[in-house]
């Protein structure tokens, strides 16, 4: 049986969280994503677990870090500053493969920017958030009830390949407020993923000891499995290298572990890694995300009153991109792709990668204010 | 009979990176023979954290659950570990470099939290490891790679920081003293809340050496001439005082820790919407 609740996307992101096993939250306030951090220490310490105002963000990531690498689910919840603050530390994350859920709720950059304002702007930078090479997870909610069930998503995605996962949330969608219908409380509990460990003898314990493509085994801390953790290269046991073979290993298998896992199995879990509406029919196909593709929905059904075929994609898992199911939107839909995104074509790249052309047309927003579905409608009847 | 130290160390490490005559190698003998008279089980009770810098390395060669973060993050870190698991001895060991430049605000920000976190900071006045820039701490009027006319940065005196910013346990002490420097430990390794226990140690290779001392022991007697006991220090004029570094403890009061209060937290909200008062943390001292 479903449940239906009231809140606003912080609030259900951050009691997603709790619900799928969180028990510690560190952060730093930052405008529009407070509300996650408010509700975290409400929560957090109902269920016994540990909530903390840190002193700045890079702090806001480290503790959380620190909480997740000793076997507990952490997250934290910024806006793209904090995330260009805390960019050192999900580099750690990523090369100690140390789980983590940041749910980033994007607001207009660069800098200070537009803070109250809606943007989506960030999915750039959530792609490649810090240096080196890795790759990255990424998911962005499109409704209130996905704001609760991508965030548990997050953090199942986290355990399973052992990263920092990335929620995206707009201005929009984490501050609207409304009824958000969730699956039950135990279908949720009956989804989660625990991180693997190790059950051998502690003298055999190698946590980075995996074969190509596979994360880290990292046990629980302070039980008799002691391993050292470094954002330097290092080696089966977690020791700092400088061996060039390891290394090029290491970088090889930070990559292959998400993207050609990606690749070869179709996405990362079995939940849709992308929505679409209306597309079987449809002449023309909207691509949209977040809290635009809100705005999209209803696009669709006005062109389809006024006698134009309209459907809709929405990519959910935005890193890595659903790129085999773009690739056939490419081939069937041709120049009959309109892609609309409040940035300046950052997802808009990436369909031309995919596709390899850019003959779409795009309705490209970076003022802070949001996309009106009257302003698709007209764009979409410019094209027919 | 000898110590033991093999059972705390990770022996196939050895021998450390440190240079021949580093102070860092007299701390890491010290904080194992701490752990020690603490009794604290290397399996399950403790954790040593570490930054970037030559101390960086000290946490790879203790024989526990050990993480090596980034630069000036390591108190951060701790600060996590150390919450989410309140019954683990955390130890964090940093430089001058590392925790009160690039790292200083989570280090003035932990002393306020008064958390039971037990930091070293092995303060050698240098960036030694990447060779000789100036640090916090180094004293004005010495040559460095970044300072090539002579350092003009005045320092930090980082154990009166560290009172400032309401550290609970507040200790110095010098590699030249190994047995002063193992009973500083583990008065702050005892003590109920956060201990800023400050060791100066040498590098006589990146400081040393364009410094007319470019031996450890010559060195280590200028790390002697600069630190006068704390019951000496307090006869001096004040004048001489500004001269000379304090050493032994130099404040020691008890005061809620913040694990503690965070589980009074978590007992009011099982009552949910109870409030801890002021008074409740009072009662606790």
């Amino acid at each position: 049986m479903a449940r239906e609740v009231i809140g606003n996307g912080n609030e259900l992101a951050a009691e997603a969280a709790i619900d799928a096993g969180a028990r510690f939250f560190s952060g730093y306030p930052i405008t529009p994503s407070s509300e996650v951090m408010h509700v975290a220490s409400d929560l957090l310490p109902e269920v016994g677990g540990k909530f903390i105002q840190m002193e700045d963000e890079i702090a806001g990531i480290c503790a959380a870090l620190g909480a997740s690498m000793s076997g507990i689910k952490s997250f934290t919840a910024t806006s793209g500053p904090g995330i260009s603050l805390k960019a050192e530390q999900i580099g750690l994350g990523f090369i100690a493969e140390i789980p983590l859920v940041i749910v980033n709720v994007m607001r207009g950059g660069p800098s200070t920017g537009l803070p109250t304002r809606v943007s989506q702007a960030d999915i750039g930078q959530a792609q490649y958030p810090t240096h080196g090479d890795y790759a990255s997870i990424t998911l962005c909610a499109g409704s209130l009830t996905e704001c609760y069930t991508q965030t548990v998503r997050a953090f199942n995605l986290a355990e399973k390949y052992m990263s920092p996962v990335f929620i995206l949330l707009d201005e929009t969608i984490g501050h609207m407020h409304g009824k958000a219908v969730l699956p039950d409380l135990e279908e949720v509990e009956a989804s989660i993923v625990h991180r693997a460990t190790f059950d051998g003898a502690p003298a055999d314990y190698k946590p980075y000891d995996v074969p190509m493509n596979k994360p880290a085994v990292l046990n629980p801390m302070f039980k008799g499995y002691k391993y050292h953790i470094t954002g330097l290269h290092h080696g089966h046991e977690g020791f700092p290298t400088e061996d060039a073979i390891q290394c090029e290993f290491n970088i090889e298998r930070l990559v292959g572990k998400i993207n050609t896992v990606a690749a070869e199995n179709d996405g990362l879990d079995d939940l849709p890694d992308y929505e679409e509406y209306m597309l079987d029919d449809a002449e023309v196909c909207i691509i949209a995300y977040g809290s635009i593709g809100l705005g999209a929905y209803e696009a669709v059904n006005k062109l389809r009153e006024q006698g134009i075929k309209a459907g809709m994609f929405r990519p959910i898992l935005l890193w890595p991109s659903p790129a085999k199911r773009i690739a056939q939107i490419g081939a069937k839909f041709k120049d009959k792709i309109f892609i609309t995104e409040l940035n300046m074509g950052q997802y808009s790249k990436e369909i031309e990668r995919i596709i390899k052309r850019n003959d779409f047309t795009t309705l490209l927003k970076a003022n802070g204010r949001p996309i009106a579905p009257a302003e698709m409608v007209a764009k979409v009847k410019e094209m027919m | 009979m000898a110590f033991n130290y093999d059972k705390y160390l990770r022996v196939n490490k050895m021998p450390t990176l440190w240079c021949w005559g580093c102070g860092d190698g007299v701390i890491l003998k010290s904080t194992i023979r701490a752990i020690e008279k603490m009794g604290w089980d290397m399996d399950t009770e403790v954790c040593v954290v570490s930054g970037i810098g030559c101390s960086g390395r000290f946490s790879s060669y203790v024989n526990c659950n050990t993480v090596h973060t980034t630069h000036g993050r390591t108190m951060a870190y701790a600060t996590g570990i150390k919450l989410a698991n309140p019954h683990i001895n955390v130890i964090v060991v940093a430089g001058d470099g590392d925790s009160l430049a690039i790292g200083g605000n989570h280090t003035i920000h932990a002393c306020r939290r008064n958390i039971n976190l037990n930091f070293i900071l092995i303060n050698n006045f240098i960036y030694g490891l990447t060779n000789s820039q100036i640090s916090p701490t180094t004293p004005q009027g010495m040559w460095c790679v970044s300072a090539q006319n002579g350092n003009i940065d005045p320092t930090f005196n980082a154990a009166n920081l560290a009172i400032g910013a309401g550290a609970t346990f507040v200790a110095r002490e010098t590699v030249n003293d190994p047995k002063k420097l193992e009973k500083m430990l583990v008065k702050g390794f005892e003590h109920k809340g956060y201990s800023f226990m400050e060791v100066l140690s040498n590098c006589h290779i990146n400081l040393g050496r364009k410094n007319k001392m470019a031996s450890a022991m010559e060195n280590l007697s200028w790390i002697d001439s600069i630190t006068v006991s704390k019951k000496k220090w307090d006869e001096l004029p004040p004048e001489e005082q500004m001269n000379k570094l304090a050493t032994g403890i130099l404040r020691e009061v008890v005061q809620p820790e913040y694990t503690d209060m965070y589980e009074e937290v978590i007992k009011a909200a099982q009552g949910k919407r109870g409030k801890i008062t002021q008074a409740d943390f009072a009662k606790k001292i």
